[in-house]
């Protein structure tokens, strides 16, 4: 099993009640691999867990980054969210938790 | 050649740690520091607490973070530049200068900018659109508490160019508050867009302090996410040329990291399109940035570009929202989950009975399924703690929350301990209008000095 955590790492930050977070690669493999599998369709798949989307996702091919902006995420925004993490900084170690499709030779 | 001009941060949010900024100026190491320390939630709070003493409304922890940094400041002739002004930046720099003076500092001289506080431009505008939620903006009229401007850098280069060792503003983008400084220095005009190009990035980069060189970073799991001595991360220090080419680095011997990697996730932070994050000065793109690590804690920023400034300036609305009440109790051992499950029924229960109503409700089990849903990890662990919150707008019914969870302790399932004190709280919420920039004005009054 492949997760987003053996591959890159992520960081949260809040603007209202929408979360980015974005994903950097290790490397070069692991960024083809981020880039080809980690999709908005599945960022989006885990994170309906919260509530939260639609998700768009942006690349930055030099840095080998990914950038999702995820709506809805923030349980209304941080003034008004009843979550206990209302920045939903921990959002990026949800992000890190996604289990990517094995490898086919 | 002359050394580039050197920006440091001082503070990336409200509460942030004081004794890095104190470190950079005794070190010499920065010719202005930045203090960013106004959230987006902020400035309606100072306003409330200015409405009960005239004197108050600015940044709580400005006294002690001006008593320690000024004398260093003072020594090394570090201008400071900082929105801890919050909703009465007036009253902050009178504060500032009667710190100073405690220090014998009596030359010190400070700006405070006014003018972002917009309420009644935007009261007399019932009719702007929130941008949120697509209604009018006098659906919050009733409750509004303040409305403010994000001011650009204009309002802080007149602060500047006052000569005023200490520059305080009130409500003011982030990175405008770092490219001020350098736009003075140097001379930029307001569209020479590479040039503010790469100052807004500078202060995109800088404006959350020590999230640049190596806080917010750490995964002890992960060889690269390893980060040195981290009790003493060293805040971050801007060098920017002339012509805008720019290095970020940290003070030598403090801990913490400045590499690709901590200066990747910081460049992305906050940001949307990366080809457009929109300030009140320019339209930054990100999209052409290279990051080159030098090693050594430095880090070279190539390839930032910019359109032209927005015509209208971004104000946000800040209207009280009701009551938000909260309770927490633990249970642990077998069948800890099944019991804060009943015990959460049982409370609901007794709110329901007692005829509260709640605008919405969260049952968060912490320790299972507080912070990421129900989707994720593990659901049954040892010890689970309970927490009940709600949004009301009735008083009566926030403080119930936290009563009826509390009174788990003895009048719920088996085993519930650590109950917490009930909490409730006012709901601050916010939105946006935009406001055509030339409605507002910034102003600057200048206190202290002798005569």
């Amino acid at each position: 099993m492949t997760r987003v955590h053996d591959l890159g790492h992520a960081r949260a930050g809040d603007k209202g009640n929408t979360s980015n977070i974005s994903v950097t690669a290790y490397d070069a493999a692991a960024w083809d691999r981020l880039r080809r599998d980690l999709t908005a369709e599945r960022v989006a798949e885990i994170f309906a867990t919260i509530g939260a989307g639609p998700v768009t996702r942006y690349e930055l091919p030099r840095l080998h980054a990914l950038n999702f902006v995820i709506q809805n995420a923030l349980g209304g925004g941080v003034s008004r969210s009843l979550s206990i993490d209302p920045h939903g900084k921990s959002l990026s170690a949800l992000m890190l938790t996604i289990e990517l499709p094995e490898e086919t030779l | 050649m002359t050394r580039p001009f050197r920006i440091g941060a001082g503070a990336g949010f409200a509460d942030d740690r004081i004794e890095p900024a104190v470190e950079i100026a005794e070190a010499g190491a920065a010719d202005v520091l930045v203090f960013e320390c106004l959230a987006e939630r902020t400035v309606a709070r100072e306003v409330l607490a200015r409405r009960e003493d005239p004197t108050k409304g600015f940044n709580p922890h400005l006294r002690d973070r001006m008593r320690a940094v000024l004398p260093a400041c003072a020594r090394g002739g570090i201008r400071i530049v900082s929105n801890m002004g919050g909703a009465n930046p007036v009253a902050a720099a009178r504060a500032t200068v009667e710190e100073a003076a405690a220090h014998g500092l009596t030359d010190l001289r400070c700006a405070a900018v006014t003018g972002d506080e917009v309420t009644d431009l935007v009261r007399a505008r019932p009719d702007l659109t929130l941008t949120e939620s697509g209604d009018p903006v006098e659906a919050i009229l009733p409750d509004l508490v303040s409305a403010n401007a994000y001011l650009g850098v204009e309002a802080v280069l007149m602060g500047l160019e006052t000569g005023a060792d200490v520059v305080l503003t009130g409500r003011v983008a982030d990175p405008s508050l770092f490219l001020a400084p350098a736009m003075h220095h140097y001379g930029w005009a307001a569209d020479d867009l590479p040039r503010i190009a790469a100052g807004t990035l500078m202060g995109h980069l800088m404006e959350c302090g020590n999230q640049l060189t190596g806080g917010c970073f750490a995964d002890p799991t992960r060889p690269e996410k390893q980060v040195p001595d981290m009790a003493n991360i060293g805040f971050p220090i801007a060098e920017i040329g002339p012509d805008g080419a720019l290095t970020v680095t940290k003070l030598p011997g403090t801990g913490g990291r400045v590499d690709r990697m901590t200066a990747t996730e910081q460049l992305l932070y906050e940001m949307h399109d990366p080809a457009a994050y929109i300030t009140p000065d320019c339209v930054l793109d990100v999209t052409g940035v290279d990051l080159h690590g030098d090693g050594d804690d430095r880090v070279r920023v190539t390839g930032a570009a910019a359109g032209p400034r927005p015509d209208s300036l971004r104000v946000l609305c800040a209207y009280a929202e009701g009551y938000i009440g909260e309770g927490q109790v633990g249970y642990a051992g077998v069948g800890a989950v099944e019991r804060a499950e009943l015990a959460a029924k049982v409370v609901q229960d007794r709110l329901k009975r007692r005829g509260f109503t709640y605008d919405e409700m969260r049952v968060d089990l912490i320790g299972c399924t507080s912070l990421h849903g129900d989707g994720a990890g593990p659901s049954d662990p040892y010890e689970v703690r309970l927490r009940i919150a709600a949004r009301t707008q009735s008083r009566a019914a926030a403080q119930a929350v936290g009563f009826e969870v509390r009174a788990m302790h003895v009048n719920g399932p088996t085993g519930g301990g650590g109950g917490s004190n009930p909490v409730v709280r006012d709901v601050m919420a916010v939105q946006s209008v935009f406001l055509p920039r030339e409605l507002v004005t910034p102003e600057v009054t200048v206190l202290g000095g002798r005569g």
